[in-house]
């Protein structure tokens, strides 16, 4: 009688030998790897708290390759983990231990800008940023611009229904694609949406968009390209405190303005973000607040007076706005480099994506500052206030492992307050594995088996991704018994099962 | 049979129909004010009154943000954000006095601004449903960026009541724009698609387009000095300003359908007329499929009226990308929505067992034999 981890090991490499067996006539020499010092690179995505070794990784070439590796997968019964670079916040790709993580990296052609319809077909492991450079001689970009867009690809994009500072005005990935194509779990072909407006059927490309990999794997997406803005200037503003900060996004938008970005940084992330790039921000400010506006020379003047106008009755302290493009980029530069500026103030930090209604942008920050003081732990703030999405910094040292414990509990209690105060425990980065917990405040345990009768809907076998997104009950009864679940259910009178 | 003990009386009345249909394994049509009955397959069951259960839940002009209960009366709702200078940017199309906003979330259309500002399950943020169990669920939120867990209140939006009954939908709303102008320009159908396609890359605020009986119309709305920009530069290519009072009507004539190539008579019917809804990448001209014309979104929305082939004018649809909806015919035979391919369907078909395991909404009211 063989010791059980000798078990394991051998079944293992029969489950190897017999991948390797299955895809050897599908991929290329080199797009299969299964030696360990191969799989690191591919232990965890950009939540690097989380890792797991795959039993495998596939780099196919093109679309009939993933298709042809997702009917050996099925057949055989391995788990598939989809993968875009690699950039996702909520270890929406961190490996399955008996999976096959699925690299769609090497699908990056883009296939064709279509100038007179305003769209752009790319592979699904096309970078964001690639697509607007390609677009630009065409004189579109493609709006929704996460802060890693030189490195994220569209297939992840489309995964984690991905924002960015220009989502407020030229909406989020859900907004901007058309149609996307690729293999169910069991690798028959689909297409989710059309060339048009909309599709025949129920609409499931709303449901794709920001499913995490767990119902399809994506090969193709069509997306709208956006006219690009002959002009654009932003403006910055100190305030004295936050709330009046806050006040004044909200003001902003009430006045009927839509800015193409308007982003709010505290005074130790602003502080952090002049170190890191030396952008020339107010130091002194309590906040400062960037409000960006694009559009027609003679627009943009109109607008820029109207925003300067809000902001002043408002009570910011010092206004300036950009001359021209340099200043522009500079403006943007500290923004643009606050989660790196965040890692040189710090060992570690916690990332946080929650969003709540802009009215309690207050409200919220002086919440967490008292967590601060319960967790001792620093935290800085940095959000995209115009939809009232907020990135708080929770500052740690991951050498300590008690450290650790106490940003996780900050976290949580962070993600439970912005459902407490009518929100969502994620904006833009997706749950992942990282927020499963927190699933369990945001909905009752009727609502996430119907997240999982959806999910069998697409992925009958559960092949896709499994284990994210969806906690399990067990799960959220042990993370019950240590919290408490959402305060108040809508008609709490009412049978739920 | 247990009856809810609840204050809400219209959700209590609503879950118990449910819970007693589910029981008895009847079909139930959910219907608001009956305005889209035309529209689609024809609806099947015992009609379930969702109107009862009505009224503005919250609305804070700064959030742009709206809730509201699904029986409410679509009117109200525009009226209400119109007293706080606000507006729904995908211009739903009133088809007859009397809709309702779960009638509005659960058909999915959109009017003339479709192509600029978005669609109904755009703008849909969350939504509160009754499933086929009489189970109450909630899906989304009332904040514009939310990814947690699936987007199930937007799969609501165009399921035409087959999924389950919603109670309550947020919606993103928008300020009005400061300035609306239309411009007019007389040129024939090639012609217009080709400004249109030279113009695609144009910053301008063009919020509508449509062509129709040589006529193209523009609507540019938004900040002033941008829609006077636009509009300069379209008079520089022939384009004439229309009056606000005509520009309005015309609009709305198309948003509802009330102008008179949109409505088919009896005699028109009798006559083997129909009216198509091909939904196509602006591109695609489809011009050998003939008929009265009329196209909106700049060109990704066909209407084609005269008597056709189904087959042909679907297969043309999916060559192109898109798809044909048969709207308005004497003969429905052949399926008012476009068939699905079979690894759809069957995704269909579980979505469907998932919220409704006992069928008893209107299974045939997406497709025939759904």
């Amino acid at each position: 009688m063989r010791p059980p981890a000798d078990r394991a090991r051998s079944e293992r490499q029969r489950r190897l030998a017999d991948l390797e067996a299955a895809l050897a006539g599908v991929l290329p020499a080199g797009a299969l790897l299964l030696a360990d010092e191969a799989l690191v690179p591919y232990e965890c995505d950009g939540l690097t708290a989380y890792r797991q070794r795959p039993l495998a990784v596939a780099i196919p070439e093109d679309e009939a390759q993933v298709g042809e590796l997702l009917r050996i997968c099925h057949r055989l019964g391995v788990p598939i983990v989809p993968r875009g670079a690699g950039t996702g916040l909520s270890g929406g790709a961190l490996p399955h231990p008996q999976g096959l993580s699925l690299s769609l990296a090497k699908l990056d052609r883009i296939l064709s800008i279509d100038a007179a319809a305003g769209t752009a077909t790319v592979e699904a492991g096309v970078r964001n940023l690639a697509v607007s450079e390609a677009a630009a001689a065409h004189g579109f970009f493609y709006a929704p611009d996460p802060s890693s867009q030189i490195a994220c690809t569209l297939g992840g994009n489309v995964a984690e229904n991905s924002g960015g500072v220009h989502c407020l005005k030229y909406g989020l990935t859900l907004h901007n694609v058309l149609r996307v194509r690729g293999f169910t779990a069991s690798g028959e072909p689909v297409e989710f949406g059309g060339l048009g407006l909309d599709a025949a059927g129920l609409d499931l490309l709303a449901l794709v968009v920001g499913s995490e990999g767990m119902l399809a794997v994506i090969t193709e997406v069509t997306v709208k390209l956006v006219p690009l803005p002959p002009l654009a200037r932003c403006v910055i503003a100190s305030f004295t405190d936050v709330a009046t900060a806050g006040g004044a996004v909200a003001a902003i938008v009430a006045a009927g303005l839509v800015p193409a970005g308007l982003e709010l940084m505290d005074r130790r992330m602003t502080a952090a973000a002049e170190a890191f790039v030396h952008a020339g921000y107010d130091l002194q400010a309590a906040a400062i607040l960037l409000c960006e506006c694009d559009g027609l020379p003679p627009e943009v003047d109109e607008q820029i007076e109207r925003v300067r106008a809000v902001l002043a009755a408002r009570g910011a302290t010092r206004i300036e706005v950009s001359r021209d493009e340099a200043e522009r980029l500079r403006f943007w530069s500290g923004r643009k480099n606050a989660f790196p500026a965040a890692g040189g103030i710090s060992p570690d930090y916690l990332c946080m994506d929650s969003t709540i209604p802009r009215r309690c942008l207050a409200e919220m920050l002086v919440l967490i500052e008292a967590m601060e003081r319960k967790f001792a732990l620093e935290c800085v703030n940095v959000f995209h206030a115009g939809d009232g999405n907020l990135h708080p910094l929770i500052l740690f040292d991951a050498a300590d492992p008690e450290q650790l414990r106490r940003a996780e509990a900050f976290g949580a209690e962070i993600l439970e307050t912005s459902v407490r105060l009518g929100g969502t425990i994620s904006g833009e980065h997706g749950i992942g594995v990282e927020k499963l917990n927190s699933m369990c405040v945001q909905f009752s345990a009727a609502e996430r088996a119907q997240f999982a009768l959806v999910k069998e809907a697409f992925d009958p076998q559960q092949r896709l991704n499994p284990g994210k997104v969806i906690p399990t009950l067990a799960r959220c009864a042990e993370y019950g018994r240590l919290h408490v679940h959402r305060g108040q259910l809508p008609h709490a009178d009412l049978p739920r099962f | 049979m247990t009856t809810t003990q609840t204050a809400d009386a219209p959700l209590a009345r609503l879950v118990d129909a449910v819970r007693a249909a589910a029981a008895d394994h009847e079909r139930l049509e959910l219907r608001g004010g009956g305005t889209k009955a035309f529209y689609g397959e024809t609806p099947r069951g015992r009609p379930l009154d969702t109107g009862p259960l009505a009224g503005i839940v919250s609305h804070e002009p700064s959030e742009l943000v709206v809730t509201v209960r699904a029986g409410t009366p679509l009117a109200e709702l525009e009226a209400a954000l119109a007293e706080r200078g606000q507006y729904l940017p995908f211009e739903p199309p009133r088809f007859a006095p009397g809709g309702t906003v779960g009638g509005m979330v659960a058909s999915g259309l959109s009017g003339p601004a479709r192509a600029a500002s978005g669609s109904v399950r755009d703008h849909l943020l969350g939504a509160t449903i009754l499933d086929g169990r009489a189970g109450i669920q909630r899906f989304g939120g009332r904040v514009i960026k939310n990814v947690a867990g699936f987007d199930v209140a937007r799969l609501f939006a165009g399921s035409w009541g087959t999924l389950g009954v919603l109670l309550e939908v947020s919606l993103k709303v928008l300020g009005s724009p400061v300035a609306s102008e239309t411009c007019l320009l007389d040129v024939d159908e090639e012609r217009a698609r080709a400004l249109l396609a030279g113009w695609r890359a144009r910053p301008w605020p063009l919020t509508a387009s449509a062509w129709h009986a040589d006529r193209l119309s523009l609507r540019f709305a938004g900040a002033r000095a941008a829609v006077d920009a636009a509009v300069a530069a379209v008079a520089a290519c022939g384009g004439r300003r229309l009056e606000p009072d005509a520009a309005l009507r015309w609009w709305t004539s198309l948003r509802d359908q009330t102008l008179p190539f949109f409505r088919l008579d009896a005699a028109a019917l009798a006559a083997g007329e129909a009216l198509w809804r091909l939904s196509v990448p602006p591109t695609a001209a489809l011009a050998e499929q003939g008929g009265v014309r009329l196209f909106e979104w700049g060109g990704a929305l066909l209407w084609r009226r005269g008597p056709a082939e189904a087959a042909t004018i679907r297969a043309a649809a999916a060559a192109a990308g898109g798809h044909a909806t048969l709207v308005r015919a004497a003969d429905k035979r052949c399926g008012a929505q476009a068939p699905l391919l079979p690894a759809i369907a069957a995704i269909h078909r579980r979505l469907k067992q998932a919220f409704d395991p006992h069928g008893i909404f209107d299974p045939g009211r997406l497709h025939p034999g759904g």
